[in-house]
């Protein structure tokens, strides 16, 4: 790979296309002859009609522009990283999270934290689970290396809460079992590519 | 004999170019390592044999591909680790070790510290091109510690060859899997050695190698340290820690005398308690070798303690007042030294049960010998020795070092032993073909070390008397054997055809009564042998054996006539070519020896240390003043290869010290640490900061922590030694003071991985006999304990356990490890 382009530091003389604005008056008398011409020529009249139609279309005809905040929420980015969320397998309602432990290494302002053990059916478990959201970055690392894709982040943006820690535990951010129907699948930061089928190199079986 | 550092013969050889030096013999991958070069490998370990399982150390040397781990170096060699080929089998080696092997690391336990990890991606496996159907590897708990998963096992038998080679269990070995055999195309289309390699490969498996499901071992967990994989795992720490989350601090083993390097890994006990908690101990395993106590004793901390000025001040008044300090050998060299200054300065007394008896055999060496310290170590044994004596020692139980020594010297050096001890083991028999085991009746052991004199003095340098000694016991009888003889006789037959007599001469085997003069000798007979047979074996043990050592240990400092017997090892030491090697009884029993004045018996009031006492000091948080265990402090201590070891603070300590008492009594510095420049100098320690002291090993596993203690040598004539009361032996029912393998003190009992109980061990016959329970009276009090069965010892003496400080047994012992005692059972 050249460096040559990153060598070129003279920023602002590349790919730029300078735009025709005709121009600029020089005396005093021209700059009062401008502003009387924009003043008088209507185009005031012309932003009041958009303004007044616009009025009339959200008042009679239903073509709101603008959402009633907190009462109304528009979609946001699949790619957004809100408050992160623990997902479920879908077909047992069991958590997704294996206890790997690449999140909390992988966490760059070092707020995870969590413990695991052995558990009876001798599988790992997560027996405790918290994000310090005070220390958070919301970088999305942690979703983008989680081989499972356990912990992702969700669309909940609004974290103005009387205790940080109203939302750190592993049962707050896991999707509820009640609503496991409703989960998504993340298509954000870590999940599979559109093209991941064609870059799989297949390992062959015996059986 | 004193340290003569001996030459070896070095060869050169060039690896990829570069010149190297490398000992005579010496193995490639040996070499290598010594010198910093990198070759990949698996399944060789540094001190054990090779075994050829893994074949990735493939390299040519001098235009021939060799495996690198059993192939020796010679003078010019020329050595190219990476040649296309061998890239293309090492890689294809990879690819098989991964087929079927589970993909889940992320609850693998070795994830990121995996050796099949490393080199798949050092190989640069990214795609598979071998596959076979995969057999039911099931996971088992083979012991109390152990836990094996056969599914992510490699079969490099790394564990099977240290436990074998270094440790001498044998516990495990390799079984028969199972699995399909290799499709025959494979045969053409793969590279050869990955053929190979994988044919053996899909055939076994790891499993105990007593046949059952679980292994009767001394549970050291060295098998898991090797394990390159996660499949031999410690129960305890099972999916508990991301290796990469743990800070590892490294210490010195503090319980048995070995003072083995280890590393405490540490990090906060849990998300709500932030406090650091030991996880696990892991260690340098191709340089040293843990026992059960040093890897799995770790967790004896005094947690949640905080400073009680109240109980602070009552020491101090408990200590201005009290006229004995009693202690034991879990003590860092720094507190010993301020122990002393109490007593030069306030004159109290020193009693340590565990220790005095030592130090007095130290101090009649030293007069008899003319040396301060012994002649070598554990290290220079394993490395050099071929034929190892021990005396005194329950080796499985009181040095993991030398035990470890003596085996390895068995497996590694084709070397030979003499066990002179007075309970049958059946492991040490184990430990090789020409191990010869002595039981001898307790009290004889002055009578081993003068058959040591009679098989192996220089006859010129011996005393005249002591000769004449010897030859008393030599007598020679007459004995008839019967040979067979071969004969050749003549006879007259008939010739059936001819119908002629012929002549015809026939060999006829025939028996012979012969009268024959053989030489006996007493003393042979006397520890319980047959002293023809004896010969026999001696003769076979002594072929093309070069260097000798003696192993000492605890039975002869515990010994009524422990004077002579020190004399005597200070007359083998200089009439025999025989290096000699004594074990400190535990943890820093030498260090105590060295530095403090001990006194024989304790009085008045008494202020104990870890022990019993009027005002207890205790680092096990039942005392009247906590104090910190030693994986709380830094300090240092002295071990049975003569070094000073630096050992630092795992987990957090808030309360006081012994420091901050000396600071109130005598006047102390800041520190406990700054005690270590004071160490007494006459005593062989050296004035040296303890932030200078180093704390690693050589690339080639020289042992460079610390600094070894300067041995004081001055002229000495030979000692003369007294003869032995041939009668002097115990009868009756014997009581041994011997702790089970991994218990050494309270802080081995406090830890949560040890098992062993406080009993009384014996073999299996004794041990139905005497019921489940019984009552050991001595002459000076009594103890109840539990009867378990010791399945590797033979014989009637029975071993006590002496670990828990509060039940007295060295009390009851007194100055003597065996006693007679009375049995009335419960």
């Amino acid at each position: 790979m050249s460096l040559e382009q990153f060598k070129n530091r003279n920023v602002g003389t590349q790919h730029y296309k300078m735009l025709d604005l005709g121009e600029s008056p020089k005396t005093p008398w021209c700059r009062f002859k401008r502003v009387m011409k924009r003043t008088f020529k209507g185009e005031l009249f012309v932003g009041l009609w958009v303004t007044m139609r616009e009025m009339i279309n959200a008042l009679f005809r239903g073509e709101m522009h603008t959402v009633k905040y907190p009462f109304e929420k528009l979609p946001i980015s699949p790619r957004y990283r809100a408050i992160h969320e623990m997902l479920r397998l879908l077909e047992s309602g069991h958590y997704r999270c294996i206890g790997c432990g690449l999140c909390e290494k992988i966490c760059i302002s070092n707020c995870i934290a969590m413990e695991t053990r052995y558990d009876e059916n001798q599988r790992k478990e997560v027996s405790e689970y918290t994000i310090n959201f005070g220390r958070c970055i919301f970088c999305g690392y942690c979703a983008e290396v989680c081989p499972e894709l356990a912990i992702v982040h969700g669309p909940r943006y609004e974290n103005a809460s009387e205790q940080r820690a109203s939302f750190a535990l592993f049962e707050d951010m896991l999707t509820p079992i009640d609503k496991l129907n409703l989960q998504q699948e993340y298509p954000g930061f870590g999940a599979p590519t559109p093209y991941a089928d064609e870059n799989i190199k297949k390992t062959p079986l015996a059986y | 004999m004193s340290e003569v550092q001996t030459v070896e013969n070095m060869v050169t050889i060039t690896i990829d170019g570069i010149e190297y030096k490398a000992k005579e013999g010496e193995y490639i991958l040996n070499a290598a390592r010594a010198n910093d070069v990198f070759i990949p490998a698996i399944c060789y370990l540094t001190r054990c044999s090779p075994t050829l399982a893994c074949r990735i150390c493939l390299v040519e040397a001098d235009g021939k591909q060799v495996y690198a781990c059993n192939a020796k170096v010679k003078e010019g060699m020329e050595i190219t680790v990476d040649t296309p080929t061998i890239l293309e089998e090492r890689r294809a080696i990879m690819e098989v070790y991964d087929v079927n092997h589970p993909l889940q690391c992320g609850v693998c336990d070795k994830h990121g510290e995996c050796e099949l990890q490393n080199y798949t991606l050092e190989m640069e496996v990214d795609s598979q091109h071998y596959a076979i159907r995969d057999t039911d590897r099931p996971v088992t708990n083979w012991s109390s510690v152990l836990h094996y998963d056969g599914s992510l096992c490699i079969v490099c038998e790394r564990c099977t060859t240290v436990c074998k080679d270094m440790i001498g269990d044998s516990a495990i070995t390799t079984t028969k899997r199972g699995g399909d055999a290799l499709d025959k195309g494979y045969k053409e289309s793969m590279p050869k050695d990955a053929y190979a390699m994988w044919n053996k490969l899909q055939k076994s498996l790891i499993a105990p190698s007593n046949g059952t499901d679980q292994t009767n071992c001394s549970d050291c967990g060295e098998c898991i340290a090797v394990c390159p994989v996660g499949a031999l795992v410690s129960r305890d720490f099972m999916y508990k820690s991301n290796p990469w989350d743990l800070t590892r601090v490294p210490a010195v083993a503090a319980h048995s005398s070995d003072g083995a390097h280890i590393y405490y890994e540490v990090k906060p006990a849990g998300i709500e308690d932030r406090t650091l908690k030991i996880y696990r101990v892991t260690n340098e395993w191709n340089y040293v070798s843990l026992d059960g106590s040093a890897r799995f004793a770790y967790d004896f901390e005094n947690r949640g303690v905080t400073k009680d000025k109240a109980a602070f001040d009552a020491a101090v008044e408990a200590i201005k007042k009290a006229e004995t300090i009693r202690f034991n050998a879990m003590i860092t060299n720094e507190e010993a030294l301020m122990l002393q200054t109490l007593k030069e300065k306030m004159g109290k007394k020193l009693f340590n049960p565990e220790v005095r008896a030592f130090q007095k055999f130290l101090e009649a060496y030293k007069a008899a010998s003319g040396r301060s310290l012994w002649s070598t170590d554990t290290d220079s044994i394993m490395k050099k020795s071929d034929f190892v004596i021990s005396v005194g020692s329950a080796l499985r139980h009181d040095s993991p070092a030398m035990k470890y020594a003596f085996n390895n010297v068995q497996k590694m050096n084709k070397g030979a032993g003499l066990y002179f001890h007075t309970i049958e083991d059946t492991l040490i028999e184990g430990f090789g073909k020409t191990v010869e085991c002595f039981a001898h009746k307790p009290g004889l052991e002055e009578a081993a070390l003068y058959l040591v004199l009679d098989l192996f003095a220089d006859k010129e340098k011996l005393p005249e008397d002591v000769k004449t000694y010897l030859e008393s016991f030599k007598r020679t009888e007459s004995k008839t054997v019967t040979e067979t003889v071969e004969k050749t006789v003549k006879e007259t037959v008939l010739n059936e055809e001819t119908g002629e007599e012929e002549e015809v001469s026939k060999k006829v085997k025939e028996k012979v009564e012969k009268e024959i003069t053989v030489s006996k000798n007493g003393l042979v007979e006397l520890l319980g042998k047959d002293s023809e047979k004896f010969d026999e074996a001696l003769a076979k043990m002594l072929k093309k054996k070069e260097k000798f050592s003696m192993m000492i240990g605890e039975d002869l400092y515990y010994h009524p006539m422990a004077e002579n017997l020190a004399k005597l090892v200070a007359l083998i030491e200089a009439t025999c070519d025989i290096d000699v090697v004594m074990a400190p009884t535990k943890s820093n029993a030498l260090g105590v020896a060295l530095i403090c004045d001990l006194d024989d018996a304790q009085s008045g009031y008494t202020v104990g240390y870890n022990e019993n006492g009027d005002f207890r000091l205790s680092a096990l948080g039942d005392g009247d003043l906590d104090m910190p265990a030693m994986n709380q402090q830094e300090g240092t201590l002295t071990n049975i290869n003569k070094r000073v070891l630096p050992t630092n603070a795992a987990v957090d300590y808030e309360g006081y010290e012994l420091n901050d008492l000396m600071k109130e009594l005598t006047g102390a510095p800041e520190l406990t640490v700054d005690w270590t420049e004071k160490l007494p100098a006459d005593k062989g320690f050296r004035a040296v900061k303890f932030d200078d002291l180093p704390n690693s090993f050589g690339n080639d596993g020289s042992d460079n922590r610390g600094y070894r203690l300067d041995v004081k040598t001055q002229e000495a004539a030979l000692p003369e030694v007294e003869k032995f009361d041939e009668n002097g032996m115990l009868e009756g029912e014997i009581a041994y003071r011997c702790n089970p393998a991994r218990q050494f003190n309270d802080f081995t009992d406090k830890s949560h991985e040890i098992f062993e109980a406080f009993g009384l061990y014996t073999s299996k016959e004794k041990a139905e006999a005497l019921g489940e329970r019984v009552e050991v009276l001595f002459d000076n009090g009594s103890i109840t304990l539990d009867v378990i069965v010791d399945d590797k010892m033979r014989g009637d003496i029975m071993k006590i356990s002496d670990f828990k400080a509060a039940k007295g047994v060295y009390d009851l012992f007194g100055e003597t490890r065996y006693k007679t005692v009375t049995i009335r059972k419960v």
